[in-house]
């Protein structure tokens, strides 16, 4: 076992209360891949935060090896530059460049060379950056600007930034979300050349093919804890599904009422192309039915609901309500067809936080309203209904909205959307971040909703929560559908396999 | 209970303000008694009537996040428009509205500028002042213009009532900022514009209408205003208006709008114009040396907004 480079034992970690990881364990080797995989939230990133300095432990040790001694030390990981120093790097799913800097700057923040004088050495630090990038066959001068490159560029230029620290693991988090075919190819290149010079990569992936082509290893994490670690030759695709999603609830039906009226189509969508080089999507809303979408992170669910809702453009798409075709060129258009969106992002794109509670409740309806002259009676006995209905706890209307607790503040998103009467309400994530009681009443809420007529989008990452809530799911992969499970037919092993592009039974 | 105590910052705010204005009433007065004098009250509120005016468009712009550079050329173009067309036509209805339409006309190009064009504000309107400006003394050849039509003088010097003609149509105006931002629609998406423009437009707000709305506001108001300073002044200069918009900003900012958007009154404004022209009045009045009324002012821009952020913490 001497070629173990870290060892993390008894790793546990909480944010605000909630357990991301809880008792894990992890080890990493020379000149592995070692892949991790789970479902959205088992805890991978955070882990792997940890070891990079980005987070602290609450609890749990980790071990480094001493390349001078050649044993394994005991280290408390304080900042992502000590981790950076020690040689653990992390080159994250979103990039971390400075797109005003070029490319030699970028690599060297922090650790410029100086002269005597204090100032920059430009050419050493030119020439420093072009034996970097050779190293991860990047054929670009390195006094480019980073904001002209391609995706696939400027992750080179990330990894190239971290072999600079001597680096012995670098971490990949979800690499190829967003790169081309041959972009993750060239990538995959340099995995292999890594590993032949003994660097340890850590691969976080949902893609299936890339950890079976490329890994040694793969960790699972299941909710936070740690499940096993396998040699990749000796499992299946099946086996590592099960890993991830635990045994007992094969078959288990958890969904709502499944009495969905099939003659009665309230919308239908035809031929969306969510991604570039995804096919067209095309799917039905019916009457009365929550409608489940499930994937994994990048599946294309939120931009497929974006562009319906009029924020993106629709390209050759269509959009039937009722049998009658229409135009949606902006959110304002998709309201006057009855479409209401409750956003992932509810501080960013739900709620104007600055603003009264009443204020943000009304803020859609006003345009609804014939007067533009503001009637206190009329929109107190509007707000008024929505925070009983709703059951939103607060001190008086007036009260800013950023003052209230994430559960209420969806509240108020929802009521917002409710008092525009919409017969479609889209609900991107609506339990994200929200305590167990106020997840529990907003299903309530739902499901009262279908039974009074209207129907609901919900988009979740979820499995249990889309399992419990929806009467029909659609499954999306990198921007297709990929499975659509009814409530009867449903399980956590069907929907993983469609989330993970529908791989064949066992 | 500490949350209490935030909500009522900002009356209590506005109260304060109120108060540093007697206060400076009383200093003024016990230093000069030629301070309270019917004379100089009337003076100092129509010296407050233009850049009030026009700060009540610059608070609605200041509220959606932006800012308007032009207002100070603006005054000068608007007020030049008046004056050659009373020149040249004897007609103060078509002089008042050729200044009218030039205001709402330069609103709606800085409005579009920045709305459509996705350009910040700040530039818009910069090049807006820079070619209006130019512009005035292109046409005008650098000379001013003079009109005789007494009427078209009584904008600015007339009185109704005993009343100057100014400081009733500020009147007006500060009724129409306040209606318009409290009591209707079009205000509630002033606010939520600047609050969260993203939020906005997801809420099916035309976030562009009402940027270019909020300019043209602005321009119309500003127009008025540079009706009042030309006729006031009895000529069309060139050079009428340099750092006016300065006035309206630092007014608003004095008064509590907060330049990140979302968070303003207009009568907070008003209190705001007033402090500044009473200040500036009464030091004159005491014999103080213009730089240092300047100094003095910037002071009370910064005490006033820290005063401010301080309050919101």
């Amino acid at each position: 076992m001497s070629d173990v480079i870290v060892k993390m034992e008894g790793i546990s970690k909480a944010f605000a209360g909630i357990k991301a990881l809880d008792n894990v364990q992890i080890e990493l080797r020379k000149g592995e891949v070692h892949a991790l995989m789970g479902e959205n939230g088992a805890g991978k990133s955070t882990l792997m935060k940890i070891m990079t300095g980005v987070y602290t432990k609450d609890e749990g040790t980790m071990y480094l090896l001493n390349e001078d001694s050649g044993r394994m030390e005991e280290i408390e990981m304080k900042s992502p530059l000590m981790a950076q120093k020690e040689g653990l790097s992390m080159v994250f799913q979103e990039l971390n460049l400075l797109e005003n800097m070029n490319i030699a700057e970028n690599i060297f923040i922090g650790r410029e060379p100086v002269g005597k004088s204090k100032f920059i050495n430009k050419e050493e630090l030119n020439k420093r950056a072009s034996q970097e990038l050779a190293k991860v066959k990047l054929d670009i001068r390195p006094d480019t600007p980073v904001s002209g490159l391609s995706c696939g560029q400027m992750q080179c230029v990330e990894i190239a930034k971290a072999l600079s620290f001597q680096a012995r693991v670098v971490v990949f988090d979800e690499p190829t979300a967003s790169l081309s075919e041959k972009e993750s190819q060239v990538l995959f290149q340099i995995i292999e050349e890594l590993k032949s010079q003994g660097v340890c990569i850590v691969y976080i992936s949902h893609r299936m093919e890339e950890v079976f082509e490329l890994s040694d290893r793969i960790t699972v994490f299941r909710n936070g804890t740690y499940i096993d670690t396998v040699e990749t030759s000796r499992v299946t695709e099946a086996d590592l599904i099960k890993m991830m999603i635990g045994h007992d609830i094969a078959g288990k039906k958890e969904c709502g009422s499944a009495f969905i009226n099939q003659d009665q189509v309230i919308m239908e969508v035809k031929d969306v192309v969510v991604y570039p080089e995804s096919r067209p999507v095309s799917f039905k809303l019916y009457e009365k039915e929550i409608l489940g979408f499930f994937g994994l992170v990048g599946a294309g669910r939120t931009e497929l609901m974006r562009k319906i809702f009029g924020i993106d453009p629709i390209g050759e798409g269509e959009i039937y309500i009722k049998n009658n075709k229409v135009h949606i060129t902006s959110p304002k258009d998709a309201i006057s067809a009855g479409i209401g969106l409750v956003p992932e992002d509810r501080k960013g794109l739900g709620l104007i936080l600055g603003m009264s509670i009443k204020d943000n409740m009304l803020i859609s309806k006003l345009g609804q309203l014939k007067s533009g002259w503001l009637n206190r009676r009329v929109l107190k006995q509007i707000t008024g209904s929505y925070i009983s209905d709703l059951g939103i706890s607060l001190r008086n209307e007036e009260q800013a909205v950023k003052e209230l607790s994430g559960g209420n503040q969806q509240k108020v998103v929802i009521a917002k959307w409710l008092a525009m009467t919409p017969d479609i309400l889209i609900l991107d994530e609506p339990t994200r971040g929200i305590d167990i009681g106020a997840k529990s009443e907003i299903y309530a809420l739902m499901r009262k909703l279908t039974e009074s007529g209207k129907s609901i989008i919900m988009i979740s990452s979820e499995i249990a929560e889309v399992m419990q809530v929806s009467d029909r799911i659609i499954v999306m992969h990198e921007g297709n559908i990929s499975g659509e499970i009814t409530a009867e037919e449903v399980t956590k092993n069907n929907i993983m396999q469609a989330a993970f592009g529908g791989i064949e039974n066992e | 209970m500490n949350k209490t105590k935030k909500m009522n910052f900002g009356a209590f705010r506005e109260l304060l303000l109120v108060g540093v204005v007697l206060l400076l009433c009383v200093v003024w007065t016990i230093m000069n008694s030629q301070f309270l004098s019917a004379n100089n009250i009337s003076n100092i509120l129509r010296q407050a009537s233009y850049t009030a005016i026009a700060a009540v468009g610059m608070t609605m712009v200041i509220i959606i996040g932006e800012i308007d550079l032009s207002a100070g050329s603006l005054v000068c173009a608007a007020g030049l428009a008046g004056a050659v067309v009373c020149k040249n036509t004897g007609n103060v209805f078509l002089a008042v509205l050729a200044s009218i339409a030039v205001g709402a006309l330069i609103g709606a190009v800085n409005g579009t500028l920045c709305a459509i064009g996705k350009l910040p504000g700040f530039i818009a309107s910069l090049a807006s002042m820079t070619v209006l400006r130019g512009l005035a003394y292109i046409i005008t050849g650098g000379n001013s213009v003079v009109w005789s039509n007494e009427n078209f003088t009584m904008i600015g010097t007339g009185y109704i009532m005993g009343i100057p003609v100014p400081v009733i149509i500020m009147v007006i105006v500060i009724i129409f900022g306040v209606v318009l931002t409290t009591k209707t629609r079009f205000g509630r998406y002033i606010y939520s514009v600047g609050g969260n423009m993203e939020a906005s437009r997801w809420s099916g707000i035309a976030v562009e209408k009402v940027k270019i709305f909020v300019y043209m506001i602005m321009g119309i108001l500003t127009a008025i205003a540079g009706l009042i300073i030309t006729t006031r002044l009895g000529s069309g200069q060139p050079s009428a208006g340099l750092n006016f918009e300065m006035d309206c900003i630092t007014a608003a900012v004095v008064g509590g709008t907060s330049m990140a958007g979302g968070r303003g009154k207009v009568m907070g404004t008003i209190v705001g114009v007033l402090l500044l022209t009473v200040l500036t009045n009464g030091m004159t009045l005491v014999g103080m040396n213009t730089y240092w009324q300047q100094v003095l002012k910037g002071v009370i821009i910064v005490i006033s907004v820290l005063a401010d952020t301080r309050g919101k913490r």
